[in-house]
């Protein structure tokens, strides 16, 4: 009796089901269509004005009041000059921080309170590391607006990314791992060296270069701090023919980035600059898109180094 | 090998960072320019053809902090140069000549004097604001500076509303107005040569930094009026109408163009930009040779770069208060507007 009273009830029932299912698919597939086809018209729109820009030519001049005559020579050494006092800033520390946070700092408020700043800290404005880098490294420590000022401010910035990605990838290893090291008789620094280190270590990469993708577009902080606009030299070279081969000259020079570049270029009345802009934006883009695409690949190839 | 891999990836950025590898090093020497945004172009044009002129002997550097924060930079010594796009005020001169005092003892600096930091005023090209409309405006032939100051003072923020509200014969549409942001020195001069009082302006008006977004703004709506440098509107002739202006005590209107803002006839809205010296700066060799590149070929560079230039009689006069070493600002402190070249060139200097 009640199964022939229930039975068209339930049959409306899964086909209403069904329905909120089906609706909630294309609502999907339109959320996800909003920041693709965003992303795509951004893409297209920069490529249609500033590929016909990019040539050789571009990545040699350096910035001109004529449009056509100029580059982002400039630009894109300073940019990559920034980028390396940055990773070799922030990776130790981040890294090593990582590390004692999960692996030696004993669970009391003092390393609660730690990780809660550290967690905090990747979620401060990008400005606020500027305005703590102009005080701290520009006037107190006189660094002045050189290279070396512009690294460490970024390093800030993605120092707190570095820490928490690669306390998840530490924390991702097994314990039975670390058991395994303590039982042969290795000490800690040996467990953590051979074993949880070599084990982690797509993760910490991953983070690392996700944090130089962040800190490379960065403008405000680079602005605050004194980057320059208008830089027709490029900083003294790092290896030289004579000996000592090596010089860090290059990390008190003044300097310009990318993005400053761009900016400047886009608020120019000429619509030729305009060009310009869209072009380094390309070029900004595609290094984003290179680091990013490098921090893919190397996750892929460790992961499947990995068996435990 | 996992060290190893790690290394590769940075040899690879420091791979990138030797494209230009074997360079000679040399000792060069460096000029420190920063400040106004405005100048900038200006400056850019004359460091890039003074350094091609000197073959990589001199360097320069251009930034741009805008004109407080160059002065704020000026005033400390950190710059050689600063670019301004209005006069130094009181209260950065008094900086200046605080320099190097830290309160017991006087620390003089590169570029710091016992006196503090002292300094050259030099114009170098006249910058001008353009009122413009939309080109589908039938209505406006000419702006009175009394219209003007209706359709922007203060009061009139949340009351003037429609074109009907400035005058009764225009049309009973909503009023767009567009206008530089409150950081900008033109919103400054604007409102300082308008409405009266620097800075004074209403302030519910589609504002931006960007004058790029301002002539996109005007050039899409047949109700818009906005306000920005002379250059902006040149570069987008097409898209939009420039409005003469009838200035305060005069019958005719004038059109803004490099020959009326030349003549010195295209008032209020004109204005002349400067670079300061630091006049310890100037013992430099390089320093004196570039101001006076500066000087020399500004009038072809500012007219390059879609300023308008000064009269070269007015070049010729800077030229011989920088070489002569005249010391000060003609202004004294404050903002003014409708200044002539000329007079203020002559003025005696204060520090």
């Amino acid at each position: 009796m009640d199964d022939t009273r229930h039975a068209p009830d339930l049959k409306v029932m899964i086909a209403r089901h069904k329905l909120a299912d089906r609706a909630f698919a294309v609502l999907g597939v339109l959320a996800t269509l909003v920041g693709l086809v965003t992303l795509a018209a951004l893409i297209v729109d920069l490529a249609v004005d500033g590929l016909p820009r990019l040539s050789w030519h571009f990545f040699t001049s350096f910035p001109s009041r004529f449009a056509e005559k100029a580059g982002i020579l400039s630009a894109w050494v300073g940019t990559a000059l920034v980028m390396l006092v940055t990773l070799f800033a922030a990776v130790p520390l981040g890294v090593a921080a990582a590390v004692y946070l999960e692996e030696y700092a004993p669970k009391n408020w003092v390393t609660d309170l730690i990780e809660i700043n550290v967690t905090n800290l990747a979620g401060v404005p990008s400005i606020v590391y500027g305005l703590l880098a102009l005080g701290l490294f520009v006037y107190a420590l006189n660094l002045g607006e050189s290279i070396l000022t512009a690294g460490l401010t970024l390093a800030l910035l993605a120092l707190p990314v570095v820490i928490v990605a690669t306390r998840e990838a530490v924390r991702a290893v097994p314990g039975s791992i670390r058991e395994a090291a303590y039982a042969l008789g290795a000490t800690k620094w040996q467990t953590v060296s051979q074993n949880v280190l070599p084990y982690s270590l797509a993760g910490i990469m991953t983070g690392v270069i996700i944090s130089m993708a962040r800190a490379i577009g960065e403008t405000a902080p680079l602005i605050t701090i004194g980057a320059l606009t208008f830089i027709a030299f490029l900083p003294p070279a790092p290896l030289s023919t004579q000996p000592p081969f090596l010089s860090f000259e290059w990390l008190t020079s003044p300097f310009t980035v990318m993005p400053i570049q761009m900016f400047n270029w886009v608020s120019r009345p000429q619509a030729e600059f305009h060009l310009n802009a869209a072009g380094a934006g390309l070029v900004l883009l595609a290094m984003t898109l290179l680091m990013n695409a490098l921090a893919i690949y190397i996750r892929y190839r460790y992961r499947k180094r990995i068996k435990w | 090998m996992y060290a190893k891999q790690f290394l590769n990836v940075a040899g690879a950025l420091a791979v990138l960072t030797m494209a230009w590898g074997a360079a000679p090093v040399w000792a060069v020497e460096t000029i420190k320019v920063d400040g106004s945004s405005t100048v900038f172009p200006i400056t850019e044009a004359v460091a890039e053809e003074f350094q091609k002129e000197m073959k990589g002997k001199v360097q320069v550097t251009v930034g741009i902090s805008g004109t407080g924060g160059g002065f704020k930079k000026f005033c400390r010594g950190e710059t050689d140069i600063s670019n301004a796009s209005r006069p130094i005020l009181a209260k950065e001169m008094e900086a200046c000549k605080k320099a190097g005092f830290d309160g017991t003892s006087v620390i003089s600096g590169p570029r710091i004097s016992p006196k503090g930091v002292e300094y050259i005023e030099l114009p170098v090209a006249f910058d001008a604001l353009t009122v413009v409309v939309n080109p589908k405006n039938d209505w406006i032939k000419e702006f009175k500076v009394e219209e003007l100051k209706k359709m922007w003072e203060p009061g009139a923020q949340g009351k003037v509303m429609k074109w009907s509200d400035v005058n009764p014969a225009w049309p009973n549409e909503k009023l767009a107005l567009f206008g530089p942001g409150a950081d900008s020195g033109t919103f400054d001069y604007f409102t300082d040569a308008i409405n009266g009082k620097e800075k004074a302006s209403r302030g519910d008006y589609t504002a931006s930094e960007d004058d790029n977004t301002l002539v996109q703004g005007v050039s899409s709506d047949k109700f818009a009026i906005g306000y920005f440098g002379l250059a902006y509107y040149v570069e987008n002739k097409d898209k939009l109408k420039a409005a003469p202006i009838v200035a305060k005590d005069a019958t005719k209107a004038v059109e803004p163009s490099l020959e009326t803002v030349m003549a010195g006839t295209y008032q209020p809205l004109a204005r002349p930009i400067f670079i300061y010296v630091n006049a310890k700066s100037m013992e430099k060799p390089e320093v004196k040779e570039f101001v006076n590149f500066y000087l020399k070929n500004a009038p072809k560079l500012v007219k390059e770069v879609g300023y308008v230039p000064l009269g070269q009689e007015h070049y010729d006069l800077a030229l011989k208060n920088f070489n002569g070493k005249k010391l000060g600002t003609g202004f004294g402190g404050k903002n003014e507007v409708g200044i002539r070249v000329e007079e203020l060139l002559q003025r005696e200097g204060k520090l």
